[in-house]
């Protein structure tokens, strides 16, 4: 598969790499605030701290957005609800983590109904650590991201369509604490 | 048709479909640095929209709806390339007839309707909601529009777009028809028109994101999402040339051989100023409710439009 310019023709390793590069300098966002972090993200959008000079720009719907952000601790009822945003996404998609409770828990370590490590359930390209982070802490988590793109290592979305009976099963045993009838569709 | 006729008129149809993407896309990367800067932020490059489309254009995975939702937005970019083919550029007019000022009128409502047809196979209630505002929008804009539009017919006693612009340009700036006072106030009616069919704040009500996730455009991703920014981009220089071909003279300055390249100028320096005016307008108010922008547009744009058509009737048969 490639491309002709000219004479030579354009392999398709070097096509993406230019789509890559294109990419990371437009990145849309959908955040997901049902955990705590969502008081952060204003700051961030509006004059403040300005994302949209790094292109970035928040979106309404998971079909428009390349960004998952996901703030905070997830209950099991939630994570429902974001596996079927991130499936609705159309891939390259990337899944930005922020705080703690993504990462271990954080402060529901031992909570009966939060999940403590995301990235059993969908895969994460790039963890913000701290409760809260800062603003700057998120400016600084998409650059990082975007540094990643360009290398080609942000390959989150590829791995979850590669080991995705792997996950679904993960998802699977965390949905069956639930209540009986309602685990139907996973 | 011949071989190279047909060749020329399809290498001038996509240097118009690029020409009019590159202007556009270049214009609402204009817009969110204005927007930035009125909000005191640094705001995105002003290519940041081409990167955009780049972007969109280069994703891997595109949901499809159905063959409606794929044809509607070939549907749309066509009926809006048409459109612009009829409406002179700075005095330069591809395709031309006898009342093509009305013909204008049901071009523009094509890829409206296209992409409400694309909106409405997505199945999704959203877009649903987001489809019939945008129809009530169109419905509110075009009365004063229209008016607008039959006083410069009956001033210039003509329905063709060609003989308005070369009747406006007989003396320069000087017979522009804004310069005239009836017309100045036809003119902010039309301009407010403008600003309902670019869809800007106030107007914005069909796609608010905050409201009904981006209305019509909800269940629009990957390429489709891009060829919708193109046709966004397209119909944002043609519904300003319409404007600049009813009301300040297509932007024709000079006459001569070569003078199409400074009326060319002309044209752009005039649209880019229309469509600032509309951004500034955009970043100063909140948003309309769609009954609150219905009676807007009929009550007072359309009391404003009919004002300076008895103006303009009452010129006419001294």
């Amino acid at each position: 598969m490639g491309l002709y310019i000219g004479d030579k023709m354009m392999k398709y390793e070097e096509w993406s790499k230019l789509a890559r590069k294109v990419s990371k300098k437009s990145l849309w966002m959908l955040h997901f605030c049902t955990g705590c972090g969502a008081i952060e993200m204003p700051p961030v959008m509006t004059s403040r701290y300005d994302m949209e000079r790094f292109g970035i720009a928040p979106m309404a719907t998971p079909r428009q957005a390349d960004v998952l952000l996901i703030t905070g601790y997830l209950t099991v009822k939630t994570l429902r609800r974001v596996i079927q945003v991130y499936e609705q996404m159309q891939s390259p998609k990337y899944v930005i983590a922020f705080g703690s409770c993504t990462i271990n828990g954080g402060m529901y370590w031992d909570s009966y109904n939060t999940i403590k490590h995301l990235e059993k359930y969908i895969p994460v390209d790039v963890y913000i650590a701290g409760c809260m982070p800062r603003p700057e802490g998120i400016i600084n988590a998409f650059i990082k991201l975007m540094e990643l793109i360009d290398e080609g290592k942000a390959r989150g979305w590829e791995k979850y369509q590669k080991y995705y009976d792997k996950y679904k099963e993960n998802q699977r045993r965390v949905f069956n604490f639930e209540i009986e009838g309602e685990n139907e569709e996973y | 048709m011949d071989m190279i006729g047909m060749a020329i008129t399809i290498a001038i149809l996509i240097a118009y479909a690029i020409i009019g993407s590159c202007v556009g896309l270049l214009f609402m990367g204009i817009g969110r640095k204005i927007i930035a800067r009125v909000h005191n932020r640094v705001g995105p490059p002003f290519y940041q929209n081409f990167i955009d489309v780049a972007k969109l254009l280069s994703k891997k995975t595109n949901i499809s709806h159905g063959w409606i939702f794929d044809l509607a937005l070939l549907f749309s970019i066509s009926g809006i390339l048409l459109t612009l083919l009829f409406l002179p550029i700075g005095g330069v007019q591809l395709l031309s007839m006898e009342g093509d000022a009305f013909l204008i009128l049901y071009l523009l409502a094509i890829p409206a309707l296209g992409f409400a047809l694309g909106a409405g196979a997505s199945g999704n209630p959203n877009a649903g909601v987001g489809v019939m505002r945008a129809l009530v929008m169109m419905l509110s804009y075009e009365l004063p529009f229209i008016i607008t539009l039959i006083a410069l017919m009956i001033y210039y006693d003509t329905t063709s777009l060609a003989t308005i612009v070369k009747m406006q340009s007989i003396n320069g700036v000087k017979s522009w028809a804004i310069t005239m006072p009836p017309f100045m106030l036809a003119a902010f009616a039309a301009d407010m028109a403008l600003q309902g069919m670019l869809m800007e704040q106030p107007f914005d009500i069909p796609v608010a994101p905050h409201e009904i996730a981006s209305g019509p455009m909800v269940e629009f991703g990957g390429k489709y999402l891009g060829s919708l920014m193109l046709y966004k981009a397209i119909a944002l220089v043609a519904e300003t040339t319409l404007f600049v071909d009813l009301f300040l003279g297509g932007g024709v300055i000079l006459h001569g051989r070569f003078a199409f390249v400074i009326n060319f100028f002309v044209w752009f320096a005039l649209i880019f100023l229309l469509f600032v005016i509309s951004i500034l307008i955009a970043a100063s108010f909140p948003r309309f409710r769609i009954e609150q922008a219905f009676s807007f547009y009929w009550k007072y744009e359309a009391i404003i439009a009919a004002v300076s058509l008895i103006w303009v009737y009452i010129l006419v048969i001294k």
